[in-house]
């Protein structure tokens, strides 16, 4: 059943905002980021991300002149790519199928959940080891199986680590940046009642160790693997996925099943295109040249083959992309998930991932978000950026993120989501602006009071009106006069 | 440089007219000194990029309409600001998708439009900078200059005749400032932490002034370092290249002088 031909969503409500799905706080965005800024434990990991990843990544950019010609060439494959989405799509499911794999497709979430949560009823599996996978935050599938008596048991430590303490990701690929060793020792020390209490759990390498021998157990008893992909490869119904600590390969070749669930936009037309985006990906994520494991799956078992598993289950979700293409956020499907827009954004280093409620955050988040569930209850998003622009001078896909952001924003004003008072602020501003006459003389009058007001401190502390701009700042005062009245002065009257 | 002098209309930007005059000013100086013929055409307010970034590309496309039409006479448009220079040249043709004799109008308005200190330094390749000031200075990198409109080494070349000044480049000098115009009203939390991780960083270089291309930015800083009591001086920097540091006194300085009075 292929859907392929990338075509509307039939569900008219976002499917992630139902059933078991992880809720978005979005709508709490203000309260969120003053919480985020308050607490000194993300500040200290914001602090030693912003100083952690862009720097690797720029030493590992500087040892390869030709970053940017490969930038272009990962652009340019996954642009094809988009353009031909339906084909690859098919050829992919096919080669899988002549792997000896299965595919499915799930139009949104309810239905990828309902197909994992199948495929586990079917092998009667009590157990699920996971590997990192942003599509299983998508469609929230840790809770659906637990709610269904299936337990998932995240293998990525980062993942573990906020799966026992219940916390969504904050980083695409750092899920526990937001916490310090101390926290992560609490965690365990709380959870791990196998140990004695007294243990030290100082050093990171201890805590890593811990996890590890926890873990070592979980992989043997579980009855399916659940993987995430970083790509589909049409031409050999691969499947690639990158992790730094081997933990996918367990996940994927221990147990009898293996399910992958992946987006429609992660195909890649070969082999060669998909080693292209991996040269990118791990040098924007981490400034590793390659990712410590990238390992490649093409279906079940074979006779004679010394591993994996007996069955392989490909589910390829849609949950809002095909409405995506061919629009204005047509070009946010070239994201790898690097994360390096959010370690060089100025929003993101400040306030970190949880505050923008949901599972994307950092630029790309502030674009796809949206697009996945709705703008109502995320509109706050795309207004909180600079625009900078930083991120897309980064992004390795070289998305035009802050068009895009712009494009949210342009809809908001459009269909009147726009806060009324802003909205009434803009039009009296443009309709001065439309009317240099007018305009100066309104500006005129204002800045020689304001210039008399301030012109011995030079600056003011609070002033009604602007409490925005005096809460952190002093405003500087005007010089008083303005540049149009001292010029037709200088000019006699004409300009 | 052409034989005929070249015309120049300066887009003032709006928070030079209404904020420092002095980099308008200055501006002049700097063009005039340079062998253009400067001219301020009447028609001008502001870019429009409050209304263009707020998503209201109608109010923003009427702006643009009326900066092109004022500045049709004229062999080159010149901002002291990389943030308008970069409206102009790279949005303005974007909002008349649906008009091509409008966007052909844009289009040509965009080839013809320059930051200032760019436009100093790669098209009237000005290198005799004749002025003293006596500073160790730092240098903020407002963000469309440096990412639209290739803003980098022109301002600092620049400088580097001026007698009497140093330039000691802070780590993040790349990084935003959290002005992002109404951004910083509107997220004012958000705002205040970029900015206050900017004022770290140009205080660690060291510096006694911060010079900038973009007065959106340096107001921005500017407020943030008095409000932490530095006594940092903030000025445009066509300020300096100009001589005309006299004319005002630093960005949110007043008669009283630098301190917390
Ligand atoms: S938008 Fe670009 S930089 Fe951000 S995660 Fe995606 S690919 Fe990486």
């Amino acid at each position: 059943m292929p859907p392929t031909t990338p075509r509307p969503s039939p569900r008219a409500t976002p499917a992630a905002g139902t059933g078991d799905a992880l809720e978005s706080t979005t709508r709490a965005f203000d309260a969120n980021t003053r919480r985020a800024l308050a607490d000194t434990n993300l500040q200290d990991a914001l602090a030693r991300l912003s100083h952690g990843f862009p720097a690797r990544r720029r030493d590992a950019v500087a040892r390869m002149p030709e970053f940017e010609q490969l930038r272009d060439a990962a652009r340019d494959i996954k642009v094809h790519v988009l353009e031909n989405l339906d084909a690859y799509l098919e050829r992919f499911e096919a080669r899988v199928k002549d792997n000896g794999g299965q595919v499915h497709w799930a139009r949104d979430a309810a239905e990828a959940r309902d197909l994992i949560l199948g495929i586990c009823r079917d092998v009667g599996a009590r157990t699920v080891t996971k590997s990192k996978s942003m599509i299983g935050e998508e469609i929230a599938i840790n809770e659906h199986l637990e709610n269904n008596g299936v337990e998932p048991v995240e293998t990525d430590l980062g993942e573990y680590i906020i799966q026992l303490r219940h916390e969504p990701p904050s980083h695409l690929i750092a899920p526990a940046i937001h916490l310090s060793k101390t926290q992560v020792a609490e965690t365990f020390r709380k959870v791990h009642e196998q140990f004695p209490a007294e243990r030290s759990l100082e050093e990171p390498r201890v805590l890593l160790d811990e996890a590890r021998s926890v873990l070592r157990s979980r992989y043997f008893e579980a009855d399916v693997g659940l993987t995430g992909a970083n790509m589909l490869v049409a031409e050999t119904g691969s499947v690639v996925v990158v992790t730094n600590e081997g933990n996918a390969d367990l996940t994927q070749s221990l147990p009898r099943v293996h399910v992958v669930i992946a987006s429609i936009e992660k195909v890649v037309p070969t082999l060669e295109d998909a080693t292209a985006i991996l040269r990118v990906l791990a040098r924007s994520a981490t400034g590793q040249e390659m990712s410590v494991y990238t390992t490649f799956s093409s279906g079940p078992r074979r006779p004679g083959d010394l591993d994996g598993p007996d069955a392989y289950h490909v589910i390829i979700l849609d949950n809002g992309r095909s409405k995506m293409l061919g629009g204005d956020f047509h070009e946010m499907l070239r994201c790898i998930r690097c994360g390096a827009c959010l370690n060089h954004c100025p929003v993101y280093k400040s306030i970190g991932g949880h505050a923008y409620g949901w599972v994307y955050s950092g630029p790309m988040g502030a674009v796809l978000t949206p697009n996945l569930i709705g703008l109502e209850d995320t509109g706050k998003l795309p207004n909180a950026s600079t625009l900078c622009g930083k991120c897309e001078e980064i992004c390795p896909m070289r998305i035009p993120l802050p068009k895009m952001l712009r494009h949210w924003r342009e809809q908001q004003f459009a269909t009147r989501q726009t806060p009324a008072t802003s909205r009434a602020g803009m039009k009296l501003w443009a309709f001065l602006a439309r009317r240099p006459a007018l305009y100066r003389l309104a500006t005129g009058t204002a800045m020689a009071v304001l210039g008399m007001l301030g012109r011995r401190r030079g600056r003011f502390r609070t002033l009604p009106m602007v409490g925005g701009w005096t809460a952190a700042r002093d405003l500087p005062a005007p010089q008083g006069p303005t540049f149009s009245s001292l010029w037709k002065q200088r000019n006699g009257g004409t300009s | 440089m052409p034989e005929q002098p070249v015309t120049v209309g300066l887009f003032v930007t709006c928070l030079v007219d209404l904020m420092r005059p002095a980099v308008g000013f200055a501006a002049v100086k700097l063009l005039t000194d340079a062998g253009c013929t400067v001219s301020v055409p009447a028609g001008q307010t502001c870019c429009g990029q409050p209304a263009y970034n707020s998503g209201d590309s109608a109010d923003a496309g009427a702006i643009a309409r009326q900066v092109i039409a004022a500045f049709e006479g004229v062999d080159c448009v010149v901002a002291p600001s990389g943030s308008c220079a970069g409206m102009i040249k790279h949005h303005y043709p974007l909002l008349f998708a649906d008009d091509p004799a409008m966007a052909a109008r844009a289009e040509a308005l965009a080839g013809r439009t320059h930051e200032l200190t760019s436009f100093l330094r790669d098209v009237l390749e000005v290198s005799d900078i004749d002025v003293e000031f006596s500073a160790k200075a730092t240098y903020h990198d407002g963000c469309s200059g440096l990412r639209e409109m290739g803003v980098k080494e022109q301002p600092r070349a620049l400088l580097a005749g001026v007698r009497g000044l140093t330039l000691e480049e802070g780590a993040e000098a790349e990084t935003c400032c959290g002005f992002g115009g109404l951004f910083c009203v509107k997220y004012p939390e958000i705002s205040g932490h970029i900015v206050d991780a900017k004022v770290d960083d140009v205080m660690a270089t060291g510096a006694d002034v911060l010079l900038g291309g973009d007065l959106g930015c340096l107001l921005n800083i500017a407020g943030r370092l008095k409000r932490r009591g530095s006594a940092i001086a903030v000025r445009h920097v066509a300020e300096v290249l100009a001589d005309a540091t006299n004319d005002a006194p630093p960005i949110a300085e007043g008669n009283a002088g630098g301190g917390d009075g």
